[in-house]
This record gives C-alpha cells, structure tokens and sequence, in this order.
C-alpha cells in the first residue's frame, strides 16, 4: 500500500508530478443502461461500503430517490420515460454517478494541493482531509456530480471505491447488481464487452446503440452502453458532448500561469529595486527644510 | 549592470534565503497520496443466507475483531458471496441494506407474546413459547382434527391451524418443515417468500 502513492497521475493545485515510474492497469466501470432493471442495490451497496447515511426524503413524481446525487448519496439511478413514434414509451433508467474523466475538470478547477487524485487507473478521488470546500469541482465537472457536505463543507462523489480496487476487489455497486449491468475490469476489456453488447443491441433493432465514452474530456472510467447513443441527452440529460467548463481552462490553462508570472515578476522586481536602488529614504536635510517650513507657517 | 560590493552580498543573501525557505518545506508539496484503507482487512467473515425471500442468496457476514478472546464481535458489513451458487456475490437492494437491518432498533430479538384481550407484548423466554406454542397446537388438534369425513374415508385433516414458514431455508430445512406440517394433517401452509 505504501507504494501506491507512486501510482498516482495527476494531483489537483500541485506542478510537481510523479514520474510514473511503474505501469499500471487502467481500470474501468460499463454500466450497460439496457440491462438495468431499476431495482437500485447500486445505490444500497455503495452507502453501505462507504459507511454513509441518507436522510429519508420526499417524493418527486418518480422512482428518483433521492432525487438528486448529495454528499450521502453518491449514485442515483434517473427514471426517464421517453415517448418515440418510432418504439413508443421507453422507460430509460440511467445510474448517474461520477464519471472519472480521463482529463477530470473538477481536477483542474481545483485550488487545493492534494484534494483531488487522479490515480494512475484512471480512479479520480477525492481526498477530504485536503478540501477546503470551495465548491470550485462542481463547477469544474461537466457531468454536475460532486456535492459540498453540509455536516464537513467538503466535496463528496464516487470513489469507484478506490480502497476496494486497490486490493483488487470490484467497486461494491458492480459487485451487488443482481441483472450484470454493471461490470468492471481492464477499460481495453470493458469496451470490447461493450462492443459485443451493442452488436447485440442492434440485432435486436436498438440500430443506433452505442459506447458513452466521451472523448470531450479524454475518455471516461465510467462508460454506458446505451442503446440511443445518438442522443444521450433522452437518459436524464446525459450531455452529449460534456467539455470542461471553458472558463475553468481559461482561468487554470491560460490566466493562472499568467498571473502567477505577475506575481514572480513584482517579487523579483522588488528585490531588485530594493538591491540597487535601496530603501526610499528621505535625507536628513529635505526633513529639516520641511519642519522648518512647517514651523514658519505655524 | 553594475553592482556594488555590498549590492552583491545582498543578491546573494536574497538567493540563500529563498532556497532556504524551500529546504525548510516551503516548498511545493510532493505530488504523494494514500488510498483509504481496506475497511474489512482483518475481519472475520461468516457465510449466512439472506433472511428475506425463498431466493435465498447467499451472504457473507464481516464482523470486526479476529475472534480474539477479549475482542468483541460486531458485524460491520454484509455483502453477497461470490462462492454461493445462488447470486455469486449480487444482492438486491434489500439484501445489499442487511446490515441495518441487523441494527435496528425495531429489530424482534427474542419471542414476545400478546394475550387475548391486551394490548402489551410481554417478553417470554424460548422454552416458553415453544411450550405454549406446542400445548395450543395440541388442544387445537385434539379437538378438531378431522380423521374421517362423511363417508367415512380417511382424510387426516386439520383445518383449524395454519403454519407459516420462514423463506430463508435450504431444500432440506424446506423438506423437514413440509413433512412435520403435513404430518399433523394441516392444510394451510404457506411461507413468506412473497416479497
């Protein structure tokens, strides 16, 4: 475990990264949308793993519950019933959760050194003993998914339980599904199963069905066969094609650099200034022309 | 540019006193980070089947401590078994909630009783609610147990009394409880394996 601090990618606010010096396995989640039945021991198992508690709430009109992702509930299942001339009423059931994006924005939004971990699997985590609650990674996300807790004020989201995968068990919503909606391995492995599948789903008529495997933000850890993949947005508003926010890459990729060469600059210029023009004192003979002045006025 | 002696020293106290404060561990911080620890590294784990449909799922129960003398047991996570043919390690959502299930404060423990007439539950102990559960099936069977039916065929029938069996059991449990029921002559029985 000691040697795990070396597989880690991308660390949030740090320039300093690791150099990679051991390969490892690039993991990820399918979540086959086709094969889910709704039945939500996704969301049981994975407050019970992470040992949370989920106040009961109210009912909106569906089966979402709770209706929305919080820092308790860190997967929510989305009902959506969509009506086509082409197949009728459709009930889309979708799992939202986060998506562990290749090139995470809540990563780069992120202004606290060591908040957010991208390890080298491709697990984005969130380290809350680091956070400091600014809510700048649900800005940064384009899926909408970490929350800030009211209890700690810290950003909470789906570890892909990263404590599990690193003994090599799967995360504990994979492990539980009772229809093998969910599965997880190697992401080479996951998108060959997705590609049998949606060979599969077309067979059967689902003639645009297809891999979620957003390339806008490098790719995801999480992906979803969907069986109306030419338009995500029916599940729920999956985006089609999510991005990071362009004022999070303007601000991060472009400004902050800027600024902080500012910063540098009027530092080193100040010390400069200080060596060799010294401090900006006023002689002793200007000091008792002015009192003298001073004095005549009186 | 020209700089003094003095000019000098300074740039060169500037220059020291900045790596200084980098050695110091003013410095950026290491890109380190520890994964949270495995929660169920040195449990003890205990197969069980779920209580709750005739499915019967399989479950492995992780309870904290290693059974040491002093340590006491507490479960603290369930989760499917992988090994049980049954559900090979998926659960549904009530399965996957057992553990509140096994806390809560709700939870029956131990055999209760409401006599007619009142509105108390009154804690017993086993033997006696087996004993009085067994005397009231007796007078109950003794009195309308039916062992011939009009034309005088044997039916060994008991209609008075129904049984209702718990779902979580094995094909031979299953077995045992089916032949001790109709063994009586009772014809009302039934488990609960509607969910």
């Amino acid at each position: 475990m000691a040697l795990q601090s070396l597989d880690i990618a991308k660390r949030s606010a740090t320039t300093t990264e690791p150099p990679q010096a051991r390969q490892t396995l690039e993991v990820a989640k399918l979540i086959d949308v086709s094969k889910c039945i709704g039945c939500k021991a996704c969301q049981v198992a994975c407050i019970q793993w992470n040992d949370l508690k989920e106040e009961v709430g109210n009912c909106g009109g569906t089966y979402d519950n709770p209706t929305d992702m919080t820092a308790n509930s860190w997967t929510v299942m989305r009902y959506a019933e969509v009506e086509s001339e082409e197949r009728g009423l459709e009930w889309l059931i979708r799992k939202d959760g986060c998506m562990h994006c290749e090139d995470p924005g809540c990563l780069k939004a992120c202004p606290s050194p060591g908040a957010i971990i991208k390890y080298a699997n491709g697990i984005v985590d969130f380290h809350q003993e680091n956070c400091i609650g600014c809510g700048y990674c649900v800005t940064g996300c384009p899926f909408n998914v970490p929350r800030i807790s009211k209890k700690d004020s810290k950003a909470y989201k789906c570890t892909l339980c990263s404590d599990r995968v690193a003994v090599g068990l799967e995360p504990a919503c994979v492990k539980v599904c009772p229809t093998g909606s969910i599965t997880f391995g190697s992401k080479e492995d996951m998108q060959a199963l997705a590609d049998e599948r949606i060979t599969e789903l077309k067979e059967r008529g689902f003639k645009n069905a297809g891999l979620y495997d957003p390339a806008g933000v490098g790719g995801t850890h999480v992906m979803y066969v969907l069986n109306h993949a030419d338009k995500p947005s029916l599940y729920s508003g999956l985006p089609a094609d999510p991005t990071i926010a362009p004022t999070v890459s303007l601000w991060k990729g472009f400004t902050k650099p800027l600024a902080m060469a500012g910063i540098a600059a009027a530092a080193l210029g100040g010390l400069f200034h200080y060596v060799m023009k010294g401090p900006n004192e006023v002689s002793k003979e200007i000091e008792a022309e002015v009192e003298k002045e001073l004095e005549a006025e009186k | 540019m020209q700089l003094s002696r003095r000019q000098f020293f300074k740039v060169a106290a500037g220059g020291l006193t900045g790596s200084s404060l980098a050695a110091m561990g003013f410095s950026p911080t290491a890109a380190l980070a520890e994964v949270r620890t495995f929660k169920l590294a040195r449990t003890t784990e205990t197969r069980n089947t779920c209580p709750y449909c005739s499915v019967g799922c399989g479950i492995i129960l992780y309870s904290l401590g290693d059974r040491a003398k002093n340590a006491h047991a507490e479960i603290i996570h369930i989760e499917g078994d992988p090994d049980h043919p049954v559900n090979r390690g998926s659960l549904c959502p009530k399965g996957a909630g057992l553990l509140d299930f096994v806390h809560s404060k709700n939870r029956l423990k131990y055999p209760e009783i409401r006599e007619p007439g009142s509105k108390e539950w009154k804690r017993i102990s086993w033997d006696e609610a087996y004993s009085r559960i067994a005397k009231l099936m007796k007078e109950d069977r003794d009195a309308n147990f039916i062992a011939r039916n009009a034309d005088g065929v044997t039916v060994n029938r008991w209609l008075t009394t129904g049984f209702l069996a718990a779902s979580a059991s094995s094909n031979e449990a299953g077995y045992i409880t089916h032949k001790v029921v109709r063994t009586l002559g009772m014809l009302a029985f039934d488990n609960q394996a509607r969910v």
